[in-house]
């Protein structure tokens, strides 16, 4: 008896996930194109929910947009012409990565110059600690010549 | 060690702060997605009327005279928040009103507009949400505001409450009728 409520549970708490996705929608009928479709909902951002994708989404508009995404894939649209459409609406904040633009070169390119940064940032250091000390002067020359000589008459 | 050098890294970490303020902060509220629609022509459409056996283009909101579209829905709660000042808009500010009714039936939008009045001058079905994917909607209500051309001059997210009426939108208003 035990046994056998554990088995259900486990049954039902694997088929629960399955069922919250694709209720009432239909994959295409050419398995490639799916899967090009399917690719393409994991870039999407739902943007009702925003940080996840549509694919992961169960927000109404997330539905109608992986319809959206069927639809285009299915006359044909390329994956770049899928994404075009969707930011011809959205802006860029629809797709979950970020194209790299004029808008977004700081973004994209902070990290490096963060590293460029630290790495100055060391090279000065170290070049502080290993300056040469400064040639003598004439005057500290002659003082230190000095010192010599009557180290040397001393002995 | 000169002086000046010495300061080299202090500069280097207020600059990047700056940068980093300058080119990633700004003002965003990041529940509301700035709209690409802004300076655009108003997205094609063809929609059933309410109540009627017609349907109607985006044509219709190019009279030569500013036009706002509101997308609403009769099981909208802020909808209904925000219903009262599209009333006052409809009666006093001289700008007609096109209610785009998302996701919703003939019937019960019917029985929202006879229960709360009816602002618009025209209201159209978008049973299934295709026009409001057009209009880059990501959920009702959203508000835009049309020029005499045909231009979506601005686009109001959420529900017109509060004091967005007088401190958003009519300042809006005002610049297009101008």
């Amino acid at each position: 008896m035990r046994r056998l409520f554990s088995a259900l549970i486990l049954v039902v708490s694997v088929a629960l996930p399955l069922l919250a996705v694709a209720v009432d929608e239909k994959p295409l009928a050419d398995p490639r194109q799916e899967a090009v479709a399917r690719s393409l909902m994991k870039e999407i951002r739902c943007l009702v929910c925003q940080n996840q994708s549509i694919e992961d989404s169960n927000a109404d508009l997330a539905k109608d947009l992986r319809q959206v995404v069927r639809e285009r894939v299915a006359i044909g649209d390329s994956p770049k012409n899928v994404r075009a459409y969707l930011v011809d609406r959205y802006g860029d904040w629809v797709l979950l990565e970020p194209p790299f633009k004029k808008s977004t070169y700081f973004l994209w390119l902070s990290p490096f110059l963060f590293l460029l940064a630290i790495g100055i940032g060391i090279l000065l250091a170290r070049r502080r600690h290993t300056v040469p000390p400064a040639p003598l002067s004439t005057d500290e020359q002659v003082k230190l010549n000095a010192l010599l000589d009557s180290k040397e008459s001393r002995k | 060690m000169t002086g000046i050098s010495r300061f080299i890294p202090v500069a280097v970490v207020i600059a990047m702060i700056v940068l980093f303020f300058t080119m990633m902060g700004g003002d965003r509220n990041p529940q509301e997605i700035k709209s690409v629609l802004i300076d655009k022509p108003v997205p094609s459409f063809s929609l059933p009327m309410l109540g009627m056996d017609k349907t109607i283009t985006e044509a219709v909101l190019i009279t030569g005279k500013p036009v706002l579209v509101n997308f609403f829905a009769s099981w909208c709660a802020p909808c209904r928040a925000e219903h009262e000042n599209l009333m006052k808009i409809g009666a006093s500010y001289g700008v007609s009103i096109v209610g785009i009714a998302y996701k919703d039936t003939p019937e019960k939008a019917q029985v929202f507009l006879n229960e709360l009045g009816n602002p618009y001058s025209l209201v159209l079905m978008d049973q299934d949400g295709r026009a409001a994917i057009d209009w880059g909607v990501t959920g009702v209500p959203e508000t835009f505001l049309i020029d005499s051309k045909g231009i979506i001059h601005y686009r109001h997210w959420g529900p017109i409450i509060g004091d967005s009426l007088e401190k958003r939108l009519l300042p809006r208003l005002q610049e297009i009728s101008g």
